[in-house]
């Protein structure tokens, strides 16, 4: 990643140490990881040491220390979404894409994860693809979506 | 938009807005939260521009996108007004015949409207829906009639007029009274006195302190606190300077969990919008009184939602508990005095400062005054968001409002309060919703 890109984003909040969590969360939805580089950048932009950087990037779910794949799927197993099948979505989602939840493809086409309530449980169980949400889906949709997903990179 | 000096000049702006709205105009609004989002807003929207162009009604109509109706199964919901026609589970493809036939013609589609899955009949007003009807719309109420991305709808519906009455009319003590007479109970499960909360937090020695809106909500099935920041922003915002301005804190900060980026986005602007107006920043309506805000984002733990770890995140730690005592109230963010309240909490504080302690008291039952919203979701026929004054019967949310079980089968358990609450047999469910009643029955609030 782009240090130029990263100090931006640490000077946009006035590089303050108690920003870290932002900053993080920033650098993340522009590179969908954190790279060892970005990490030691921002620990000496914001004086903060590296122990304390590893501390955050494992406690927050949202941090992934490892490269993501080029489609993120996110499937949701809050109680709403348990109880209208919640366990056929997911299991479909590895049927198609290979991919158990927590982890990447070694092709990096998708990243896999469950989340527990995207706040559109009325219409469980819901799935996240890049940031588009699916309600309501059924096994055949959810591998329609998918699909329709590793199509569009192929072109 | 130019900074506001005087409430003056905020209530001159509000009557040319007001001037400028006619009640009897053609209107239609979509809904545009996140699940709505989900069920294909966007191309209603884009389809709607497209055919009100091509039917040549640009001008005679108005069309606003809204936030969460609280119906989401049913979404995209599309009502028109003046007549208030909701259409539910609109398509792209159904635009053009709501341009020619209702907007044109004034006619109903009926296969548009909803139908009671127990009777059969249709509802053609969002008031003669069942579930809608029997509930008391207090908080969620604006959700439907404003844009979250517009402050001037906010000011059509009155808004940031309780903030202009806290500045201008009452001391500190004054609200912190008015929020102790009116019962207000923190929304985010504890049920703890507000105003007490809020008198701890005054008294704490010291200059700096500190207002925290908790917008966590981590348990899995709910979603009012999300419906209302997506919807009404505004009133979460006004609700936390008024409380800033009783407990003597010139900074706030609101924490949003990260699966909620509409929220973030909505709030980000009424932000904005606030701030180039004069509402927050230095000398709000030249009053005297400093106020900035700062949103933070999650990033995924559930244990957030706790108020010791969520301030710990704030600080840009690992959120993880700290023991209590020491309480917020005296210890808080940054070692500081903190208030910190739940999203619907504060978004009751402008009601309870408009329509004052004794409206407020009048709602609910003995300990509990008010109204709650509840994520109604699982097996029963009509899904979404309620909100009923407390004391509502679990069957009157679960058979009126939610319809019942689906296919008539028999009724099992009901769980409230999320994973902290509890499951509750047929047996209990006359049970009367409130914090106590649940307390009592081992479960919770939520
Ligand atoms: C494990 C745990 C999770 C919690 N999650 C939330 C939450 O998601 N939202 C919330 O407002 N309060 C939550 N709370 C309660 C907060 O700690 C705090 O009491 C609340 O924000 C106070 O606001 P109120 O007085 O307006 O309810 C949680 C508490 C615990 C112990
Ligand atoms: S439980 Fe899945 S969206 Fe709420
Ligand atoms: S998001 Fe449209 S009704 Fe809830």
């Amino acid at each position: 990643m782009d240090i130029g890109k990263i100090d931006q984003i640490i000077d946009k909040h006035d590089s303050e140490a108690s920003a870290l969590i932002q900053v993080l969360l920033e650098i993340q939805s522009e590179n969908k990881w954190l790279p060892k580089e970005a990490l030691t950048r921002v620990s000496e932009k914001l004086a903060v040491p590296m122990s304390r950087i590893q501390h955050i990037t494992t406690f927050y779910k949202t941090f992934s220390l490892t490269p993501k794949g080029r489609h993120e799927v996110h499937v949701c197993v809050g109680t709403a979404c348990h109880v209208r099948g919640a366990q056929n979505i997911l299991d479909t989602v590895e049927e198609v894409t290979g991919v158990k939840p927590g982890e990447t493809d070694p092709d990096l086409n998708f990243s896999v994860e469950t989340v527990s309530c995207l706040g559109c449980c009325a219409l469980g169980p819901v799935m996240v693809v890049d940031g588009e949400y699916h309600g309501n889906v059924e096994p055949a949709e959810t591998a329609k979506v998918l699909k329709d997903c590793a199509c569009s990179q192929e072109q | 938009m130019a900074k506001i000096t005087s409430p003056a000049e905020l209530e001159k702006l509000r009557e040319k807005i007001l001037s400028q709205r006619d009640p009897d105009k053609l209107c239609i609004t979509l809904c545009s939260g996140s699940a709505c989002h989900a069920t294909g807003c966007d191309p209603v929207a884009d389809a709607l521009a497209e055919e009100m162009e091509k039917q040549g009604v640009v001008g005679k109509v108005d069309f606003r996108r809204t936030g969460c109706h609280g119906f989401c199964e049913q979404g995209p919901i599309l009502v028109v007004y003046p007549q208030g026609i909701c259409y539910l589970k609109v398509k792209a493809e159904d635009v053009s015949e709501i341009i020619s036939a209702t907007v044109k013609g004034g006619k109903v589609i009926e296969r548009l409207l909803y139908v009671d899955p127990n009777t059969g009949e249709k509802a053609t007003l969002e008031e003669d829906i069942p579930f809608y009807k029997n509930q008391q719309r207090l908080v969620l109420g604006p959700n439907r009639k404003i844009d979250p991305k517009s402050l001037e709808d906010y000011l059509a519906v009155d808004g940031y007029q309780a903030l202009v009455k806290t500045l201008f009319e009452l001391s500190p003590e004054e609200v912190v009274g008015e929020v102790k007479n009116a019962q207000l109970r923190g929304r985010g499960g504890a049920g703890f006195p507000s105003g007490i909360k809020w008198d701890f937090a005054r008294k704490a020695p010291g200059e700096q302190k500190y207002v925290v809106v908790n917008c966590d909500e981590g348990d899995p099935g709910a979603y009012m606190d999300r419906s209302v920041m997506e919807g009404n922003p505004f009133a979460v915002l006004e609700g936390l300077m008024i409380g800033a301005y009783a407990i003597g804190a010139n900074e706030g900060y609101i924490y949003v969990r990260q699966e909620y980026p509409l929220a973030v986005a909505n709030l980000t602007i009424a932000i904005e919008q606030a701030e180039e107006a004069g509402l927050l920043g230095e000398n709000i309506l030249g009053s005297g009184f400093d106020f900035t805000v700062k949103v933070h984002r999650g990033a995924g733990a559930f244990i957030c939602g706790e108020e010791t770890s969520l301030l710990n995140s704030l600080e840009g730690k690992a959120g993880e508990p700290n023991a209590r005592p020491p309480f917020p109230a005296t210890r808080g963010l940054w070692g500081k005095p903190t208030n910190i309240n739940n999203v619907e909490t504060w978004a009751n504080i402008p009601l309870v400062i408009n329509k004052g302690a004794d409206y407020f008291t009048a709602i609910g039952t003995e300990g509990s005054k008010g109204t709650k919203i509840f994520s109604l979701v699982g097996k029963v026929n009509n899904t979404g968001l309620v909100e009923v004054p407390m004391g509502t019967t679990l069957k009157d949310i679960i058979f009126k409002i939610g319809g019942g079980v689906p296919g008539g089968k028999q009724f099992k358990a009901v769980q409230t309060g999320g994973p902290s609450g509890g499951c509750l047999p047929e047996d209990l469910l006359d049970t009367q919703v409130d914090f106590d009643e649940l307390t009592r029955a081992g479960a919770m609030m939520g």
